[in-house]
């Protein structure tokens, strides 16, 4: 039963055999396991998408507003003290200095553009942390479109100031009200949207999850992190490589996105870090590869966290953009070949790197950085490595919980 | 033959299909509203196996997998009742669900439990065609399970013939783009040209259209362009309400047919 459909003809998937293959699986995990009622969209999108984001006029306009209007480059920032602390040179991947304050507006506005050559009006999305639902939003203040965004009346609670921004910007945030009221349940209430608003509507997904092509969509557009570390880490330290990228994951897409161009050059270590909430065995957590199974999640064959029964578990992290049972099937691919090494952080340690960040080097991360971060006490460097950690948001939108941990110290 | 094919071969017009889900509203509740269905007069039963993520799902079903789930339903709980009860129904029973938790419990298992508890056919809408037809449509045939499949009035005449090719139960046609239960205003000249351009395909399956029917002149509607209609979320609804759950469900067949 694990062999995947080889309909087609056989050929290497491209990025050296990790891309995604013609069939929309990476190894055995992917593919589009979605109900009729969702086909025709994905089939519209399958369609289209190559054709569109291959175009000469969809990569200048795409480049463009990169550039202009998110301010990339994000800088590549080498951190003197945080490596002195560490022992090894650590650089710093500014995906925080992006407009919007994280790596989702990478995503949002190559679909935005996407979706407006496919000639869809209506724009909904799903959002977690709110970062994505800010990205979705501005991108649709800029490109006038219509968007609603759903997201977990929980995360709608711990993370207002994001909630507010979607507002200010036009946005109509829906509250999740089933399951845990977190990012999974939002993603399911954006599903049913989709269902029921199949023709004039896009789903501009958030991360490298759902059917078959959006992982490889999200993938594409965040891939121009890993492509500027290249070129920027030649420019000061004359090698395009790093010995380590790290990176958050929850869905997947910064990890993704700062992997990218690194996937087939076998000698940089990809290390992705996992929420583990209250910790791995506390049935508190988001660690999808250490608790989780193959299943199926949004239309996705992938590693999830489920219980006997097959029912999707609810997960647990501090870090609302982290907080989800699922991951995409980029990274199950990664996980199941070992090409890259899934560990996992506590809310603990991710806030005691927080803060370690914002005291050495006068940055403060997102919650969701903060655990790629606390990776640093777990891995042993040499101090002629060079380590690269994605820095995918900005923590002004986690202020009250850095609030919180400053009056209440443990 | 398997049951379902003996009906839908026996009786071609009018088919009520009713669905429910399993566990629900007490987790030993199925074989009773089985049973009380076949006595008054329901031509097929709909089962749905709880899924903690429905997401074709509206908001009736939704709540009464949540609660069913609560309940302590589950597929190897499910497939216990359905086999305890399967030499008292004639009825053909029909398993609807999501595939993770069938994945979980082991494709082959599950087909292979779902013959030894007098099943009768499938309809697993997450499963895309190319995937039935390389690793499933097999495991149907061994356990003679009859394959049911989902078309909306956006799929391609195209898609719907090659459904139809696959199938062996009756092609369920959604009524309109939306999850179930959805209480949307719907263009009925859209609808009917819909409807008419099935029709005009000459399928080699019955037809039976289901998702917002929900009392007589809904069903009566659905019958006139298909061999039946089948209701879910209204009649979840009705079991919801206070009172005899017997009686409720003789209450509500009656009020269709």
């Amino acid at each position: 039963m694990n062999e995947r459909n080889n309909n087609a003809e056989p050929h290497t998937p491209p990025l050296g055999g990790w891309g995604v293959d013609s069939n929309g699986y990476y190894g055995e995990f992917g593919g589009a396991f979605i109900p009729e009622m969702l086909q025709p969209n994905i089939d519209e999108l399958k369609a289209c998408y190559k054709e569109i984001i291959d175009s000469y006029e969809f990569k200048q306009e795409f480049i463009s507003l990169l550039k202009d209007y998110v301010g990339r480059p994000s800088a590549l920032y080498y951190a003197k003290r945080l490596s002195e602390h560490y022992g090894t040179k650590v650089y710093l991947k500014r995906e925080d200095l992006n407009h919007t304050g994280s790596h989702k507006v990478n995503n949002t506005v190559g679909q935005i553009l996407l979706a407006k050559k496919m000639g869809k009006t209506r724009i909904i999305a799903e959002t977690g942390a709110g970062q994505h639902g800010v990205a979705t939003a501005t991108v649709c203040a800029l490109m006038n479109m219509k968007c609603i965004v759903y997201m977990g009346s929980v995360d709608i609670e711990r993370q207002m100031p994001n909630v507010r921004r979607m507002e200010m910007l036009g946005a109509k945030v829906i509250p999740a009200e089933s399951g845990n009221k977190t990012l999974k349940d939002a993603t399911n209430e954006a599903l049913r949207d989709w269902i029921n608003n199949p023709e004039d509507t896009y789903y501009l997904i958030g991360s490298v999850v759902g059917p078959h092509p959006y992982p490889e969509i999200v993938a594409k557009f965040q891939s121009v992190i890993s492509e500027e570390i290249g070129w920027q880490l030649d420019e000061k330290i004359g090698r395009t490589s790093p010995d380590y990228i790290i990176a958050c994951v929850g869905g997947g897409s910064n990890a993704a996105g700062a992997f990218y161009h690194y996937l087939d050059d076998e000698k940089v270590k990809l290390v992705a870090v996992e929420a583990s909430g209250m910790g791995v065995d506390s049935g508190e957590t988001a660690a999808t590869m250490a608790c989780g199974g193959v299943g199926f999640i949004h239309g996705s064959k992938t590693m999830l966290m489920q219980n006997d029964d097959g029912q999707i578990i609810e997960p647990y992290s501090i870090s609302a953009g982290l907080d989800y049972p699922g991951i995409g099937p980029f990274h199950s691919n990664l996980f199941k070949t070992g090409r890259a090494q899934y560990i996992d952080a506590t809310d603990r340690e991710a806030l005691d790197a927080a803060f370690l960040l914002t005291r050495t080097e006068g940055i403060i991360p997102a919650l969701e950085s903060a655990h790629a971060l606390a990776a640093l006490e777990k891995l042993k460097f040499n101090p002629d490595d060079v380590v690269v950690v994605n820095i995918s948001g900005r923590g002004d939108k986690d202020m009250d919980a850095y609030i919180n941990e400053m009056n209440n110290p443990s | 033959m398997n049951k379902l094919q003996k009906k839908l071969n026996d009786k071609k017009e009018n088919l009520l299909t009713i669905y429910f889900t399993a566990g629900y509203p007490e987790l030993n509740d199925t074989g009773t509203i089985i049973k009380e269905l076949e006595a008054s007069g329901a031509d097929i039963v709909e089962v749905g196996m709880p899924f903690s993520d429905p997401v074709a799902d509206g908001p009736t079903i939704q709540a009464s997998s949540l609660q069913a789930l609560n309940n302590g339903m589950g597929i190897k709980v499910l497939l216990e009742q359905l086999k305890a009860i399967k030499n008292e129904v004639n009825i053909p029973v029909l398993l609807m669900g999501y595939i993770n938790p069938i994945w979980k419990y082991g494709v082959e298992k599950f087909m292979a439990d779902c013959e030894d508890a007098g099943v009768s056919g499938l309809i697993l809408p997450d499963i895309p065609l190319d995937e039935f037809k390389q690793d499933y449509q097999k495991l149907y045939e061994k356990h003679n399970l009859s394959s049911v499949f989902l078309i909306t009035p956006q799929t391609t005449n195209e898609r719907i013939k090659a459904y139809d090719e696959a199938c062996t139960g009756f092609m369920y046609m959604v009524s309109s783009a939306s999850t179930t239960g959805s209480s949307k205003t719907v263009d009925s000249q859209k609808q009917q040209d819909y409807y008419m351009r099935v029709k005009s395909l000459n399928l080699k399956n019955p037809t039976q259209i289901g998702f917002n029917i929900k009392d007589k002149t809904s069903f009566e509607r659905a019958c006139q362009f298909a061999n039946g209609g089948i209701i879910g979320s209204a009649f979840i609804k009705k079991i919801s309400e206070k009172g005899d759950l017997k009686m409720k469900v003789r209450e509500f067949v009656s009020s269709i047919k």
